[in-house]
């Protein structure tokens, strides 16, 4: 279970996050939605540790995250997998390398290593791509790529930070046909960050709206849709006012 | 402007502590051998193999013109054969050294702070650590073992390129034959000449990279972050080895 408690972050004086409270129960996929630059990100990345909270905290099954030492927080990360906004794959590896570089961390031979790669890529259908370089993949195949680094660690969590932002409705619908099938092959508990309705609605159980630094409103994604919240009703419609 | 010299010394203070800081998570980091070990090697190709025709090309040149300038200042005044001595202790002692690093600065340093910012901008070192990998044995201390190990390697084959030209372009150039040369060379050298250069080129190598490696992790923005920490790190690279390089003499040759 992932347990954000009263969390309040600020950049350079200004307050992104207020007192953000939201409980991601464990074997669900819980969207974030919200207005960009609201702090859904920002949100995600206290989950690994990769910021700090100025208050409140993100408890991982019952483990502070900003209170951990390195090591406990590196055993964290191990059961976390993190698909990043812009896939964020390192530029001078391969495909191949790029998921396998987490299970090298692991107690793992070269043959396992390969088999799970492979596996990884056969889920997102990027078989035969091993030796491709980044600069050689398509926006979509990146994310996809992204998501087989994730998936490949067998986590217990994945996060999804923007998962379809900047690509067309028919890659959009092909990642988050992906998350649907991650969560299905591995059981994972999913937190997702978008604004993107269609994926909040495809791929989540429940629903958060992020707004002013704390969740407006969480429910199911028919409670989200017939709520009559006129700030969720406004970003849910995407109506200008 | 009180209150600007306080808030200039405030940034201060807060980058020594930075750096501070840094370097104590780097030392920590040591312990994790088994990643940074197989990336120094690559590290070393990159700092030490492709660096040298830049370097040798630099000595190449300044051993040629030191003969050339060493005949020029000696005139009927000093023996030719100093023009050995000049050449040899120049080279080892002071040109070598930080003309090699000053251009290094610019090609390895930048390089370093260019591509640790691009990774940083484009959450490369985000992914890196939910990888459950430490951005500095993962990244730093490769490039600083690397440079620490491989600018005094560099600097020696940049020093005997030096002599070598400088010896040359005696013979060429100047009345002067190679018994000669290697007479002047000879004359006041000490085994320190040679260490001396050789320790102070590790010192450059580990602070350039370092400072490539701080700047470029700390990078913030997109393409222009990544541009000013590129500038940056070859200013403040130059400005240290020059300041490293007066301390040196002052604790080591006095």
């Amino acid at each position: 279970m992932i347990r954000f408690h009263d969390l309040h972050k600020a950049f350079d004086g200004k307050q992104v996050l207020a007192g953000l409270t939201l409980d991601v129960r464990d074997g669900e996929t819980m969207v974030i939605i919200g207005y960009s630059g609201t702090g859904k990100s920002v949100a995600l990345k206290h989950v690994v540790g990769l910021l700090q909270p100025d208050d409140g905290e993100v408890i991982v099954d019952d483990r502070a995250v900003s209170l951990l030492e390195r090591a406990a927080l590196t055993a964290l990360r191990r059961e976390i997998g993190f698909v990043f906004q812009f896939a964020a794959l390192f530029d001078s590896m391969t495909v191949f390398d790029n998921v396998a570089l987490g299970l090298r961390r692991r107690d793992l031979s070269d043959d396992e290593i390969a088999d799970r790669v492979h596996e990884a890529l056969a889920l997102v259908d990027l078989t035969g791509t091993d030796e491709k370089l980044p600069a050689e993949l398509s926006g979509g195949m990146r994310k996809r790529v992204g998501i087989a680094r994730a998936i490949a660690l067998q986590p217990r969590y994945i996060l999804y930070d923007e998962p379809t932002t900047g690509l067309d409705p028919v890659t959009s619908a092909v990642i988050d046909q992906l998350m649907v099938r991650a969560r299905e092959h591995l059981g994972v508990t999913g937190l997702v960050v978008t604004h993107d309705m269609r994926t909040a609605y495809t791929v989540g159980d429940r629903v958060a709206m992020l707004y002013e630094g704390k969740i407006r409103q969480v429910g199911s994604v028919a409670e989200i849709q017939e709520t009559e919240d006129p700030v969720v009703r406004q970003f849910i419609e995407g109506r200008p006012s | 402007m009180i209150e600007r010299i306080g808030r200039a010394a405030v940034d201060v203070i807060k980058a020594v502590g930075r750096f501070g800081q840094f370097v104590r998570d780097a030392a920590r980091a040591l312990a994790d051998v088994a990643v940074w070990g197989r990336l120094t090697l690559v590290q070393m190709r990159r700092v030490g193999v492709d660096s040298l025709p830049v370097a040798l090309f630099i000595a190449a040149f300044t051993g040629v013109v030191l003969a050339l300038q060493a005949s020029y200042t000696f005139t009927g005044t000093v023996p030719l054969y100093f023009v050995g001595t000049l050449v040899g202790k120049t080279m080892m002692l002071e040109l070598g050294p930080v003309l090699v690093s000053l251009a290094l600065a610019g090609r390895v340093g930048a390089s370093m702070a260019a591509e640790l910012g691009t990774m940083t901008v484009t959450e490369q070192v985000d992914a890196l650590e939910t990888l459950a990998y430490d951005p500095q044995s993962f990244l730093v201390l490769p490039r600083v073992i690397a440079g620490t190990a491989m600018f005094p390697v560099v600097v020696a084959l940049a020093i005997l390129t030096g002599i070598v030209t400088g010896w040359l372009a005696s013979l060429a150039l100047l009345d002067l034959s190679t018994q000669e040369f290697i007479k002047g060379l000879k004359l006041f050298y000490r085994f320190k000449d040679t260490w001396f250069g050789l320790f102070k080129s590790a010192s450059f190598g580990a602070t350039i990279t370092l400072v490539g490696c701080v700047v470029g992790l700390g990078t913030r923005g997109g393409a222009e972050g990544v541009g000013k920490s590129t500038m940056r790190s070859v200013v403040y690279s130059a400005v240290l080895l020059l300041l490293l390089d007066a301390f040196w003499a002052l604790v080591l040759l006095r």
